[in-house]
């Protein structure tokens, strides 16, 4: 049986010539490079390499300078946004409960309530369904972006530092949910500092400094025999400059 | 009755176009703003005289007839109030756009669905807005006793009565209506204060 993402019109994902300046600084620096269907890619780099940025411009949350993006033949936009979700870095969460935080989004995109049950249970949010947003924890927050991300069944899902500083309970939750939706084939493009969840979760690695992609490649590849002094130098836990 | 016509009309007005200004970017809209802003002063002796040359028989909309009734006072605590309303919700919603913006261009949420959205979410906090105009609303003397004419049975209200009874040389009533006025202003007050309490604690600020 084919799967999902390679049956969809949605891939490659194409970054062709991607610049992005702001206030006469380039923030990102002639991206270019091609995403498949399968697997979680993964963004490393250090602070300020422009990661976050890069992932706005993919799910079409900030226009680039130059360049362009195109999900198969799909140039981005509207239309490839309703089949995205992102989770952000910090929770952005409407004033609500949690229960009507996810009707919001099922309401939005004409999907019924009967997952949302299932949702709340995988996110281990079932007992405080009825609680205010407000009162909910950090990890509970980014557990319930997770599942909203989820509620639009999307074929792409962005995760921007989705797991930082969470406790360790909520980051299994999240990466164990996020093992079950690239069984379903959701292609997973996260952005983490964190090597050892690179390493637990990655299949590709796209490598970012000062707004310009250093390296790409495989996950084993990457890990064991980076090939960029830049790259080496975030693995050992050096100063990249 | 007058005020709260009056208040009802201001809102319908008023918060869907401080959500509007908050949430889209276009030209002239700082200008817009600060036009807005700068009408909360109203001073409403001037609105007063400006609906009533609009409504007097010689002016361009006199064939109405409808000066020195309760319409043409609500039509100048409407113009009083709007831009209190107009501005102080768009402060509100502006700082909730802060958090909703990203959200809602992810969700390809339609303009439509976001305004709603944005003023179901600042619902407590948009209710000390309207308790605002109300209370510059039951307060107001100046407009509505020139285009009212402060009429027995008609177009009287508390603040006319008051000023009335004053130049009658009736002070004791007078002062009596103004402690009723005062009254009403407090427990609005107050209203208004517990209301924002209660958003504090059910939503997160």
């Amino acid at each position: 049986m084919s799967s999902r993402a390679s049956t969809s019109n949605m891939f490659p994902i194409k970054v062709m010539n991607l610049s992005l300046e702001i206030d006469k600084k380039m923030l990102l620096n002639n991206l270019t490079c091609e995403l498949k269907a399968e697997g979680t890619t993964v963004i490393m780099g250090p602070n300020g390499a422009g990661k976050s940025l890069f992932v706005r411009c993919l799910h079409g949350l900030s226009k680039p300078t130059n360049g362009k993006i195109h999900y198969g033949n799909l140039p981005v936009g509207e239309a490839t946004r309703e089949r995205q979700s992102m989770v952000f870095q910090s929770p952005k969460l409407l004033r609500r409960s949690v229960i009507e935080n996810l009707r919001f989004v099922a309401n939005l995109n004409k999907k019924n309530d009967q997952n949302l049950t299932q949702l709340l249970k995988k996110t281990d949010l079932s007992l405080l369904k009825d609680q205010q947003v407000s009162t909910l924890s950090g990890g509970e927050k980014q557990r319930l972006s997770l599942a909203r991300a989820l509620v639009s069944n999307p074929e792409i899902l962005f995760l921007d530092e989705a797991t930082s500083s969470l406790d360790p309970r909520s980051v299994f939750i999240i990466e164990n949910l996020m093992v079950e939706i690239k069984l379903k084939n959701v292609k997973i493009i996260l952005i983490t500092h964190d090597v050892n969840q690179a390493k637990r979760i990655a299949d590709d690695i796209i490598f970012m400094n000062n707004g310009k992609i250093r390296e790409t490649g495989s996950a084993n590849d990457f890990f064991i025999n980076p090939q960029s002094d830049e790259a080496k130098a975030f693995l050992n836990g050096d100063l990249v400059i | 009755m007058v005020s709260l016509t009056s208040l009802t009309i201001a809102c319908f007005i008023g918060i869907p176009l401080g959500t509007i200004l908050a949430i889209k970017r276009f030209y002239f809209r700082k200008t817009l703003l600060a036009i807005i802003n700068s009408l909360m002063g109203l001073p409403p002796v001037l609105v007063g005289l400006i609906v009533y040359l609009y409504l007097s028989r010689s002016g361009p909309l006199g064939w109405l007839g409808i000066l020195y009734s309760p319409t043409a006072m609500i039509i100048a605590q409407v113009i009083l109030i709007a831009p209190i309303i107009t501005a102080l919700s768009n402060q509100i919603i502006e700082d909730l756009h802060e958090d909703y913006r990203d959200l809602f261009l992810s969700l390809n949420a339609q303009p439509l669905q976001a305004v709603i959205a944005y003023i179901y979410d600042s619902r407590y906090s948009l209710l000390t807005v309207i308790l605002a105009g109300f209370g510059r609303a039951i307060s107001e003397v100046g407009a509505v006793i020139i285009v009212g004419g402060n009429i027995d049975h008609l177009t009287r209200v508390m603040t006319t009565a008051i000023a009335l009874e004053t130049s009658k040389g009736n002070l004791t009533l007078a002062l009596g209506l103004g402690i009723i006025l005062l009254i009403i202003s407090l427990c609005i007050s107050l209203l208004a204060m517990w209301i924002k309490s209660f958003s504090k604690r059910y939503t997160y600020v």
